[in-house]
């Protein structure tokens, strides 16, 4: 049985549709990962699920239950770690656990030995006495992964769970992650920017303008690009992109750096560019493709182009009214 | 029984929390100070003895008795203090909101009753502290303490801080930034404490302000504060019977109103606020 069933879930903000009728299984045991640009529609999916804002149309279960008919079971089988901190800082790492624990009705015997373990998994349980002023943003994040667990949940949401942090910091969160699904086999869903976090995940669903563009394994949606990615600088890529979609039939892109398109078997393919492009190469790479490169051909876009700040991206759709999707 | 648990871990961590804040407690001494020491010293002399008429009429008055400025506006003070405390209590729900930790209160399998409840009664214990810390000072103003007077004060500073802070969590249900703060400080909670008798006697006020003193629910939290400190005070009883009469008591209908009404009217007034703000905090988007 799915552990999570979305169909055709939609939320308006006035005249914004942040979440624009998608539908998706989530089984139990995976990790699950939303990718998208900020803005697209991913927390907002999150909150509908975890209750904390209702849908405009469409219906969700998790864990068997409905998430407007049956919250407070909805809640009991959820753990969350939110994109924004949300410790109380004036009050010690021990504290903030036990706050969590008995808002959540874990047992007073329980609460205890269940207080080491998720402590000791993300390596604070020294810390345990310390008051939140002295975190680091890292072992914030750590200890709200710690605390997301206190009440044994069936599914973790984790909402941009690296966002901000170093890149050691990131490996280190995700050791944990990987761990999780291992010692506690519960499932997790995700939302996050980078495409290489994204690659972690056992399945990936691409949102965009609130809409699902693609949703299957990492591999799979790679494969989805149809080969490998050239780049090419040439003296006149106006030129060269006019030449190179005559003589070989490829969608010429422009990018940042240079013209890039795909091609089968890419190795084989360059000696025949260098042959029979009439103009001076500067450089050429070669690469395989990424989930950028999917999101690229869904969206005509790339996701770091959208890397903009949350507010102003939400501003620009605002102003754009209700998008139609390409 | 899970929610009275969520109420008390809700209400744990408020007082935890003001318990933890020095600079919060020490700082709260700061206006009483200013209105006690300068304001009242510098008013008392031209205010002059406030019982002095009551107390002439009966040669039996005691001397050493009378209220001056300083002692009439301490009720007021400890009220003052225990009214702002109160509603930057309720109010704290919006910082909560903004440092994220709301969502985490929020998103718990608890009744939003229970959340709105324990906050309530924790910016109430915290406003009992708050307001029996000032009894500190009354020793320097010529106050005498007794044990009775701190026993009854305790309940009448609880059901007054519960009031306000209701009205705190009830306009920080909705709010979604803490810049509205000083607004409603100075647009809400400051006239309601100038408005109540706490600082300045209410006789021969001009009829709209007598009208908005009458109305206003904090006058009735102010004078029973008055009531018990005075009693406490060695005054003869038809000196206390007479104050409503100089001003110093509130009277409704040419009716002085007896300790009894007034905690009656601050309960109602409290009972309509949590309601409110339970009703409030429960509107899910």
């Amino acid at each position: 049985m799915a552990i999570i069933e979305v169909k055709n879930l939609v939320r308006k903000f006035g005249d914004l549709t942040a979440v624009d009728d998608i539908s998706f299984t989530v089984e139990e045991g995976e990790i699950f990962g939303f990718l998208g640009p900020n803005g697209a529609g991913k927390t907002t999916t999150i909150n509908v699920l975890c209750t904390l804002l209702k849908p405009t149309s469409g219906e969700a279960w998790l864990n068997g239950y409905h998430v407007v008919r049956d919250q407070v079971k909805v809640r009991r089988s959820i753990g969350l770690v939110f994109q924004e901190p949300s410790l109380d800082d004036q009050l010690t790492a021990e504290e903030n656990l036990n706050f969590h624990a008995i808002l959540y009705d874990v047992p007073a015997g329980a609460r205890v030995k269940r207080m080491e373990e998720v402590l000791k998994m993300v390596e604070l349980y020294e810390r345990r006495k310390d008051s939140i002023k002295t975190f680091s943003g890292g072992m914030k994040r750590r200890l709200e992964i710690a605390r997301g667990l206190m009440h044994y949940p069936r599914v973790l949401f984790l909402d941009e769970p690296t966002l901000g942090l170093d890149p050691q910091t990131r490996t280190l969160i995700w050791e944990y992650i990987l761990q999780l699904r291992e010692r506690e086999g519960i499932t997790i869903f995700l939302t996050t920017h980078y495409m290489d976090e994204a690659e972690h995940a056992d399945r990936i669903a691409i949102i965009d303008y609130g809409k699902i563009v693609a949703l299957d394994t990492p591999d799979n949606l790679r494969g989805l690009v149809g080969g490998d990615i050239i780049t090419v600088k040439t003296t006149d890529d106006r030129l060269a992109a006019q030449e190179i979609s005559q003589r070989f039939g490829f969608q010429v892109n422009d990018g940042e750096n240079g013209l890039h398109f795909e091609v089968q078997k890419g190795e084989e393919f360059i000696p025949r560019l260098v042959e029979q492009l009439p103009l001076e190469i500067l450089s050429i790479g070669l690469r395989r493709p990424t989930l950028d490169d999917v999101f690229l051909k869904f969206t005509g876009r790339r996701i770091r182009d959208e890397e903009a700040s949350a507010q102003e991206q939400w501003r620009e759709r605002m102003k754009r009214g209700r998008r139609p999707h390409p | 029984m899970h929610n009275l648990r969520a109420i008390y871990i809700i209400w744990y961590r408020e007082v935890l929390r003001y318990l933890r804040n020095r600079s919060r407690i020490v700082g709260s001494f700061g206006m009483p100070i200013l209105f006690l020491f300068i304001f009242g010293s510098g008013l008392s002399p031209v205010m002059g003895g406030l019982t002095q008429g009551i107390a002439s009429a009966s040669p039996m008055a005691p001397k050493g008795a009378a209220i001056d400025f300083v002692k009439f506006i301490f009720p007021g003070i400890i009220g003052m203090n225990v009214l702002m405390g109160s509603m930057m209590s309720g109010i704290s729900i919006v910082w909560d909101r903004e440092f994220g930790f709301l969502k985490e209160i929020l998103v718990a399998p608890t009744s939003r009753t229970a959340v709105a409840l324990g906050k309530t009664l924790g910016g109430s214990t915290t406003g009992v502290i708050q307001g029996l810390l000032l009894l500190i000072l009354a020793p320097l103003i010529g106050v005498s303490i007794s044990a009775g007077m701190v026993i009854k004060l305790v309940p009448l500073l609880f059901l007054i801080s519960f009031s306000i802070t209701s009205l705190g969590v009830l306009i920080g249900a909705r709010m979604k930034s803490t810049e509205g703060f000083q607004v409603i400080m100075q647009f809400i909670l400051m006239p309601m404490i100038f408005v109540s008798g706490a600082l300045f006697p209410m006789r021969n006020l001009p009829v709209w302000m007598n009208f908005l003193v009458k109305v206003n629910p904090v006058t009735y939290a102010i004078d029973p504060l008055r009531k018990i400190i005075f009693e406490a005070q060695g005054l003869p009883t038809f000196v206390l019977e007479m104050l409503p009469q100089a001003g110093l008591g509130v009277t409704l209908f040419g009716h002085a109103v007896t300790m009894q009404e007034d905690i009656a009217i601050i309960a109602l007034f409290g009972a309509v606020m949590i309601a409110l703000a339970v009703w409030m905090f429960n509107i899910q988007d």
